[in-house]
């Protein structure tokens, strides 16, 4: 999808984390540079970047509004949604964890979140933040373990066969219920769990590390 | 330190994470997420599917004036949304659900106390509160059914459950539970069907007491 890989040196944190990197990862060469994508939302998180943030709108706010119109918004709508959710990633990024999750499924769950309390006019219940406060140590080779499984998991998608992809998309989108999901996915779910499972393992991993 | 042997189906949470599950519902797996590192990881790997389809989804066009109007936005002051924690035994989406109080008990009789969080055409969730050794007043459900364990223990005809253990019943199975010797038991429960208590009350008596 055409991601282009930032210089570095022009993000400070994303620097730092390089630096970090080639002391740990002396094993692992040579050490692929973070997304674009990563590297704006470590440097809005940690030094309120607003060049970084006009890349990540640039980049997702488009995405964002075709996303919110497939399950169901007008257009009007769709653009209150798409400020809402960028406004949100600015405000949350101490959140934005890039050893746990991608920026995409990050700005994922925002979306679905806001989606659902404009819908139902009542907040969506949200799992306990366990981590919150923590300080999070960027471990380089973590991060770059999570956006390569982010690599792996759209490949899969594109895997699958046009009916499949269609059900997975419909259900990411919020178009399935939780019984077709049980009764649908089952077959295209059960062609990407290995990716699944790979990151399954790593997640079991860093969340329990963090406890 | 039991550990979750109860966990919740790989469906269930695919619903969650896609926000497409009724409020009880949703509010039950968010706690059982908020209590099991496995089913959280499991989550999060939905998410990064959710973030897969977001990212390789379509495109839409943009008013000219959607970026600017953001970014002009960043600084704008917000109220942010009072923010709950765990509370001895219940999780931060039970505290929510609480708004930050205790739960106020109604008795069922024989010992046995609920707290409704909330019903309506989605469906109840409630806090039920088992007098050690007590069973559960036979009943069976129209339709799915979601049991999670915040304290003590309970066991039927599939299995013990304890804290964190999440149960997951439908309209065939009758399963007649019962606290464990012990604390009491509390639970949080989710149905989408007005329980039918066998056992306790009449039916007549039911709307009265919103069983
Ligand atoms: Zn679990």
């Amino acid at each position: 999808m055409g991601m282009s890989m930032i210089d570095l040196y022009s993000v400070p944190s994303a620097h730092l984390l390089c630096c970090r990197a080639t002391k740990d990862m002396s094993k692992v060469p040579p050490a692929p540079p973070i997304s674009t994508q990563t590297a704006c939302m470590i440097a809005v998180r940690d030094n309120r970047d607003r060049a970084a943030f006009a890349l990540l709108f640039d980049h997702f706010a488009p995405r964002l509004k075709g996303f919110v119109m497939r399950s169901g918004s007008g257009a009007a709508q769709a653009e209150e949604i798409v400020q809402d959710v960028m406004l949100t990633v600015w405000r949350k990024a101490d959140q934005f964890d890039p050893a746990r999750a991608q920026v995409s499924a990050w700005i994922y769950q925002i979306a679905r979140n806001r989606q659902i309390d404009l819908l139902r006019k009542e907040r969506r219940p949200v799992p306990e933040d366990l981590f919150k406060g923590a300080v999070f140590e960027p471990d380089a080779s973590e991060v770059l373990v999570v956006e390569q499984e982010a690599e792996y998991l759209k490949a899969a998608l594109r895997q699958l066969s046009p009916e499949q992809r269609t059900i997975v998309e419909k259900a990411y989108l919020g178009e399935l219920t939780h019984q077709e999901i049980s009764t649908e996915m089952g077959l295209p779910l059960g062609t990407i769990k290995s990716r699944i499972r790979l990151g399954l393992d790593r997640l079991r991993h860093v969340l329990k590390d963090m406890r | 330190m039991n550990a979750i042997t109860h966990h919740s189906p790989d469906s269930l949470l695919a619903a969650f994470a896609a926000g497409v599950l009724e409020h009880p519902f949703a509010l039950v797996v968010a706690s059982h997420i908020s209590m099991c590192l496995d089913c959280r990881a499991t989550f999060e790997a939905h998410l990064a599917i959710g973030g897969a389809v977001l990212e390789s989804g379509a495109t839409a066009v943009l008013s000219s004036d959607l970026k600017g109007a953001t970014l002009s936005q960043l600084d704008h002051p917000v109220t942010p949304r009072p923010e709950y924690g765990r509370k001895g035994i219940f999780p931060s989406p039970v505290v929510e659900a609480l708004k930050g109080q205790t739960p106020r008990w109604k008795s069922l009789g024989m010992g046995a106390r609920q707290s409704i969080l909330s019903q309506g055409s989605e469906g109840s969730v409630r806090l039920l509160y088992i007098p050690p050794g007590q069973a559960v007043p036979d009943h069976s459900h129209n339709g799915m059914e979601l049991t999670l364990v915040l304290q003590g223990s309970f066991s039927d005809s599939t299995g013990r459950f304890g804290v964190g253990d999440l149960e997951v019943a439908d309209h065939s199975l009758e399963h007649s539970p019962k606290a464990d010797d012990g604390a009491a038991c509390i639970c949080l429960a989710a149905t989408d069907a007005p329980l039918r208590f066998a056992a306790l009350l009449p039916r007549l008596l039911q709307p009265l007491f919103r069983i």
